[in-house]
């Protein structure tokens, strides 16, 4: 391929793995630290066939992309933290009606309208618990702009596979830093497009009776299957039920759906992790520095390594005990007062020895801001 | 094809009250999907929350039970995704001019082309009977025990205000006028709106002394006149009926195709 070299912002590596993905349909309100994603695909999506509209609120792009992938298309939308606290109860409506959607939430300092829009990472918790009621949800991040368009892919895989709303968790650092991103060929990546049912005219098609696999093949509307769809607990039809059988059923389902298929969602990558006494668990911009800081570390024989999350949600507690279970001490580094701390000291057999490396003034967390943690842990003064 | 081939019989009976005035909406829309010959699954109906909104579970189109005062903004994903369906979006009174008024006003301005369906009773009636903003001074509600002092919107200026271009009012005692406006509605190029009075014996009519259905239906025979019409001449107090505003304008979704078509340069 020619021309795949870019030197762009993590915005539009987010943009560029949308459309490599197959978005067709975005719906957005201005916000900083994401407007990026929006001004790009107002002149991309058109060329490419797809449509974008500029809504009238954060609520409204929500409710639109969800309608929009009722027709089959792959939709996205953009925000960040109050734009993504506002859709909240549209996100908990995609999770209960199981509708394939991506919402990217380019963090800034919270709450309220906060710190703009300097960096933050203070969205993890709202990203799994922001929309009322039990439910399952996947958080994806990342750290650099290749792995900003691959999870943005995958992104996008997620929500076809397990029919359900996917939350692209990036941060301020990311979304506006600039670097290299190499566009993959066409067809390197894998690509998971909707799932539609092999059910004919005539028949009678349950739209939300799961296959022995857990997935639900979906109609587009104006095809031959006219079904209801929504937000109230329903059966295999989707017309509203409260018997208990089919409450307890559901409710089990949208959350099972995610929770037992953890190994297959969560992401993950190891940076000099294979003999470290001292273990970093980070993700996004965070985890830039934590890299940085090891491979300085390293070459003064230090065994210290980063286990770098590019989900969050579910959260890989398995994984995460597995890989700190040798470590003299594991320190979360991140941009908030400890967020994905408390997930990995639930997850490991010794949370004592968990420790808290992180900013939350609005500045990018340094190698040295978590070295001077380090040097306290290891008993080498302050 | 008859009236109960658009019903999802199987989910029935309906939870609305004896007596209420939605059922006599939801016969006026059917006859008038009827009698345009439309394809089921050409319609897409999308609805909100409250009473009004369970419409949407009973008839055979594609059906969108969402989020109390978002029925546009669904509907606006969906038409735009897929400008060849019809959107009928049938709302209540809070749910499209409370909770939902951006929206409306928006749904208008764009002038995309989707039918709203007002069904107006003037109050919250699946939260038990409180005031909405078209209950109007003066009225009883569960929380106006001391009758509202709120102002209520006139959904027809409202809606040429914001930009709808065609807007019509009817009731539900002159269900065969009401179907006359809708299929106009539904034929209309652009934002459509058609208010609809529909009573709500069990939460307003008891509570203002408004009595039974028969009474409240008897009251829109009483209190609203044609536009035009020689008693409206006469009493400029009665509530008009009729089309307000018929307008030919760019709908949303053409005008968004043209835009790109010229921005490619014939090249899609």
């Amino acid at each position: 391929m020619k021309n795949n070299i870019r030197f762009v912002q993590g915005n539009e590596a987010c943009v560029e793995g949308a459309l490599y993905a197959g978005l067709n349909f975005y719906a957005g309100y201005p916000i900083t630290p994401s407007t990026e994603i929006a001004e790009s695909l107002s002149g991309r999506l058109p060329r490419a066939g797809g449509k974008f509209i500029q809504m009238e609120d954060e609520i409204a792009s929500m409710c639109a992309i969800i309608g929009a992938s009722l027709t089959g298309k792959k939709v996205m939308t953009a925000t960040s933290g109050p734009g993504f606290s506002l859709k909240q109860e549209a996100i908990g409506y995609a999770c209960m009606a199981e509708i394939p959607c991506v919402i990217a939430n380019v963090q800034r300092g919270g709450p309220s309208t906060g710190n703009p829009t300097h960096v933050s990472q203070g969205d993890v918790n709202q990203a799994r618990w922001g929309t009322h009621g039990d439910h399952g949800i996947i958080a994806l991040t990342a750290s650099n702009h290749q792995d900003v368009f691959a999870i943005t892919v995958d992104a996008f895989n997620l929500a076809e596979t397990y029919r359900t709303p996917v939350i692209l968790l990036l941060d301020e650092a990311i979304g506006h830093m600039r670097e290299k991103l190499v566009i993959p060929e066409e067809g390197a990546l894998p690509i998971v497009d909707r799932l539609r049912t092999s059910v004919g005219k005539g028949v009678d098609y349950h739209p939300y009776l799961p296959r022995e696999d857990g997935r639900l093949p979906m109609s587009d509307f104006g095809d031959v299957h006219r079904y209801n769809v929504t937000g109230l607990f329903h059966d295999m039809w989707g017309f509203p039920s409260n018997n208990p059988r089919v409450v307890n059923e559901l409710l089990h389902h949208i959350v099972d759906k995610i929770e037992n298929n953890v190994h297959s969602i969560t992401r993950h990558k190891e940076h000099f992790l294979e003999d470290a006494d001292y273990v970093m668990v980070s993700y996004g911009s965070s985890a830039r520095s934590a890299i940085h800081l090891a491979k300085n570390r390293r070459k003064r024989g230090e065994k210290i390594g980063v286990l770098e999350l590019q989900s969050i949600w579910p959260f890989p507690t398995a994984m995460i005990r597995e890989k700190c279970s040798g470590a003299k001490a594991v320190i979360v580094v991140e941009m908030n007062m400890g967020q994905v701390l408390a997930q990995v000291k639930s997850a490991v057999d010794h949370p004592e020895n968990v420790f808290l490396a992180n900013r939350i003034d609005g500045e990018l967390i340094t190698p040295t801001d978590i070295k001077q943690l380090l040097r306290v842990i290891q008993g080498r003064g302050v | 094809m008859a009236i109960k081939d658009y019903l999802r019989q199987r989910f029935f009976p309906h939870i609305w009250c004896p007596g209420c005035g939605h059922g006599i909406v939801l016969s006026s829309l059917l006859h008038a999907v009827e009698e345009l010959g439309l394809a089921k699954n050409d319609i897409v109906m999308t609805s909100g929350i409250g009473c009004s909104a369970r419409i949407s579970g009973y008839v055979d189109f594609h059906s969108l039970h969402t989020l109390h005062g978002r029925a546009l903004a669904f509907a606006t994903g969906v038409k735009l995704a897929k400008p060849a369906l019809n959107l009928l979006v049938p709302m209540g009174d809070g749910d499209a001019l409370a909770i939902g008024g951006n929206h409306f006003i928006h749904a208008a301005r764009r002038n995309i082309n989707i039918t709203a369906i007002v069904m107006n009773n003037r109050i919250y009636g699946m939260t038990g009977g409180q005031f909405s903003p078209l209950s109007g001074c003066g009225k009883r509600a569960t929380t106006a025990p001391f009758l509202t002092i709120d102002q209520e919107f006139d959904v027809v200026k409202l809606a040429k205000a914001a930009g709808a271009s065609f807007v019509a009012r009817s009731t539900t005692y002159h269900a065969k006028e009401s179907t006359l406006y809708l299929k106009k509605a539904i034929m209309h190029k652009g934002f459509s709106v058609v208010e609809i009075l529909s009573q709500c014996p069990t939460h307003y009519g008891r509570k203002n002394k408004e009595g039974d259905a028969p009474d409240m239906l008897e009251l829109y025979k009483d209190t609203t006149a044609k536009l035009g019409s020689k008693a409206l001449e006469k009493n400029p107090d009665l509530i008009p009926r009729g089309i307000f505003v018929e307008e030919e304008r760019g709908e949303y979704c053409e005008e968004y195709d043209k835009l790109v078509d010229k921005a490619m340069g014939g090249a899609r």
